[in-house]
């Protein structure tokens, strides 16, 4: 068994490592508050705006309305916008979300390269050897659509450019506290029946084949709103991503404060059991002493 | 049979309901949307939205942003929209006064700061305005609410 003062070191390092998880943990309860009320404010636009752009996608002749919209015949360049966190210490949180997209992608049979946003995304992916064609870290706390906005328009400007043939969004998707699922979607080109869950079917207007009345002219409007709307989608895409990565933190920090008190609990019953042990072994000897010495006198 | 109408503005959802009209101020002038309206896609500018429905009137300032109408709703993206009855008049007038104040300092024009200003001025004089033009009946009925601006 280990000496007493060993111990006590050690329940000394856990309780302050306790110390620290449990202030992480309150820092990230805080944070988790603000950016999810964040994400909320901005997710009804979001989604409305997305679904205006897959009825746009879903009239037909889509092909000619906007290059966005144009189906390439052949793939040869994949573009992803990889979303994850500047910092660790927030569980599984930024491998998830790394795993997910090498599973998905890793095996795919034309290039890939990768935008990334986040640190802790774009070190990862290099150690994996993808290509990264720009990377975007240090967002702000809490960032406003004029500070992501050059995201989407560089992918967007790809995609005209000619030099990708596909854009796709991976992002971590918030459900609620406990619950944060990878989630992919493809941004470019607009994908008519893409699964996107949350946008509700509304019968009939769902049916394809109505063709808009455009005011003011169908070129101006269309060039107005699709990269706009796109652009929105990488924004709400972060905002997501930012109230899963503080969620995932602050679990994260929960589990690691509990495990710490309960290590801290065990390590005081073991202090405690070699104390004990100590000051019986030494009684032994002090009496066994005074009776060696009772004897021979 | 009603048309459905939702208003969502960069920063939240403002309503969500049955009308059987709704008013719209588009670029290219007043549109009235009726159920059964042939797929539109537009641009707004400033001005108010009216959504009738029954007996009821739902008034809202909207300071540009699109409009999607398909037979059976009618979604507006607003970059700002309020409803009427919920402006800050307090705010919107002190809001006016200090984007009045700062532009007759004459910074110079042309500058961000200007046009934001300018841009904040023409979205407080649209509030105030459609918060003197609209509550006005209201009003009638609530003589605690002095300060008509008509």
């Amino acid at each position: 068994m280990a000496n007493a003062r060993e111990v006590l070191l050690r329940i000394r390092s856990v309780k302050n490592i306790a110390q620290v998880t449990r202030a992480l943990q309150a820092v990230s309860a805080s944070k988790v508050q603000k950016a999810m009320q964040a994400m909320y404010r901005t997710r009804p636009y979001a989604t409305k705006a997305w679904q205006v752009l897959t009825h746009i996608a879903a009239q037909p002749g889509r092909g000619i309305l906007h290059p966005l919209l144009v189906e390439r015949k052949q793939v040869e360049n994949t573009l992803i916008i990889l979303i994850s966190g500047d910092r660790g210490l927030a569980g599984a949180y930024n491998s998830n979300i790394v795993r997910f997209t090498l599973k998905n992608f890793s095996n795919y049979p034309h290039p890939v390269k990768y935008i990334t946003i986040g640190r802790k995304g774009r070190d990862l992916m290099l150690r994996r050897g993808q290509e990264i064609l720009a990377e975007f870290s240090n967002l702000p706390a809490a960032p406003e659509f004029a500070d992501v906005s050059a995201i989407g328009r560089l992918a967007v400007d790809e995609f005209l450019a000619g030099n990708v043939d596909e854009v796709y969004l991976v992002y971590t998707d918030f459900v609620n506290m406990v619950r944060q699922i990878p989630t992919v979607k493809k941004l470019l080109p607009l994908e008519v029946e893409s699964g996107e869950g949350r946008v509700e079917a509304f019968g009939a207007s769902q049916a394809p084949g109505a063709t808009y009345i455009y005011e003011p002219g169908q070129d101006e409007l269309l060039d107005e709103v699709v990269p706009r709307f796109t652009a929105l989608q990488v924004y709400q895409a972060v905002m997501e991503s930012l109230a899963s990565e503080h969620a995932s933190r602050m679990v994260a920090m929960k589990n690691a404060t509990e495990n710490a008190t309960e290590l801290s609990a065990a390590l005081q019953l073991e202090y405690n059991k070699v104390r004990q042990q100590t000051v019986t072994s030494e009684m032994l000897d002090i009496a066994g002493g005074a009776e060696a010495l009772a004897q021979s006198s | 049979m009603p048309i459905r109408c939702e208003i969502v503005s960069q920063d939240r959802l403002i309503f969500e309901g049955d009308a059987d009209s709704v008013l719209l101020p588009g670029t290219e002038g007043e549109m009235g949307i009726l159920p059964h309206h042939a797929p539109l896609l537009s641009t707004l500018s400033f001005g108010v939205i009216k959504v009738r429905y029954k007996n009821t009137e739902e008034i809202f300032t909207v300071a540009g942003g699109f409009v999607e109408v398909q037979p059976d709703i009618v979604t507006v993206l607003a970059d700002r929209a309020e409803n009427v009855r919920k402006i800050d008049v307090a705010r919107a007038e002190a809001a006016r006064l200090r984007a009045e104040t700062y532009l007759t300092e004459g910074p110079p024009p042309d500058s961000d700061a200007y046009l934001r200003m300018e841009a904040a001025l023409r979205r407080s004089r649209l509030r105030l305005d459609a918060v003197s033009r609209y509550r006005g009946g209201r009003r009638a009925n609530m003589p605690s609410m002095v300060d008509d601006r008509d």
